[in-house]
């Protein structure tokens, strides 16, 4: 019998900000992301017969978004003379001459590790958000990663701003047991 | 009559403040009286220190979040494409 059951009634509740937290670390453009994601759930209903159930259901996905994510570079990257360098064209006659390394070069840039911890970082955060009463998460996310003024979540969920912070409290002292045994 | 200064606060208020410090949305007294607040209460001490690590962690991840209106486009696609599949 499998460990694991489908049920992609709650796919887009469940997951849809962990998939697209990993993908856009990954292609670093929004609306690329969302596309992806979408793909990624629309595939995962298709080919729901060869789930096993050996993985939990999050890794059978992000395992179909690995390999979208590599599909669209493959795209990008497919026609001929398409690589592109990104250096921004700079015009200005001051710094005309000089050494086009220094442009580009970004002597302050994340090394791949502090990228990836950031990453599972991130993924952690998601995880123990997943974990809180439905209320709590959509406040804790609007306000503390999406920094969305108190007032308009007031007004958008319709709530007193006393109740708001009665929803924050109690998120964030959740949120902080969560992570306390390997981020603090 | 006088008018008497409320320094003290009690700690309910002052993880509210607390809380609100984490958003910048607490005033000067307010950030005044909850510092006070913290020179005698190690229990409110404790939970700003979680609090302000919470914080930063959640700055550090840089973390990004799909936005309501396209959490609900991608739902209602998602949706379809379910009923499809459930009719099929």
């Amino acid at each position: 019998m499998p460990k694991h059951l489908l049920n992609p009634n709650k796919w887009i509740d469940l997951y849809a900000d962990y998939l697209f937290n990993f993908t856009i670390s990954r292609v670093n453009d929004r609306e690329m992301a969302q596309d992806l994601v979408q793909e990624t759930f629309l595939a995962g209903l298709k080919s729901m017969k060869n789930f096993k159930g050996e993985a939990s259901e999050r890794t059978w996905l992000i395992s179909i978004l690995k390999r979208k994510i590599i599909d669209h570079y493959r795209k990008i990257n497919s026609i001929k003379g398409k690589a592109e360098v990104r250096i921004t064209s700079n015009n200005d006659s001051e710094t005309e001459g000089d050494w086009l390394e220094e442009r580009v070069a970004d002597p302050f840039d994340k090394t791949a590790e502090d990228t990836m911890q950031n990453t599972e970082l991130g993924e952690a955060i998601l995880n123990c958000l997943s974990k809180l009463p439905e209320k709590q998460s959509e406040v804790f996310r609007m306000k503390s990663i999406e920094g969305i003024e108190t007032e308009d979540i007031c007004n958008e969920l319709n709530i007193t701003a006393s109740n708001l912070w009665v929803i924050i409290h109690r998120a964030r002292t959740a949120m902080a047991l969560c992570l306390k045994e390997n981020w603090f | 009559m006088s008018k008497k200064l409320k320094i003290g606060i009690p700690c309910s208020e002052a993880s509210l403040v607390c809380d609100k410090s984490q958003y910048k949305e607490s005033s000067f007294w307010e950030k005044v009286k909850h510092n006070l607040h913290l020179l005698y209460c190690k229990a409110c001490r404790d939970y700003a220190k979680t609090n302000n690590k919470l914080s930063s962690i959640i700055a550090q991840s840089k973390l990004r979040c799909m936005d309501k209106k396209n959490k609900e486009c991608l739902k209602n696609e998602f949706n379809k494409a379910l009923k499809e599949e459930n009719f099929n």
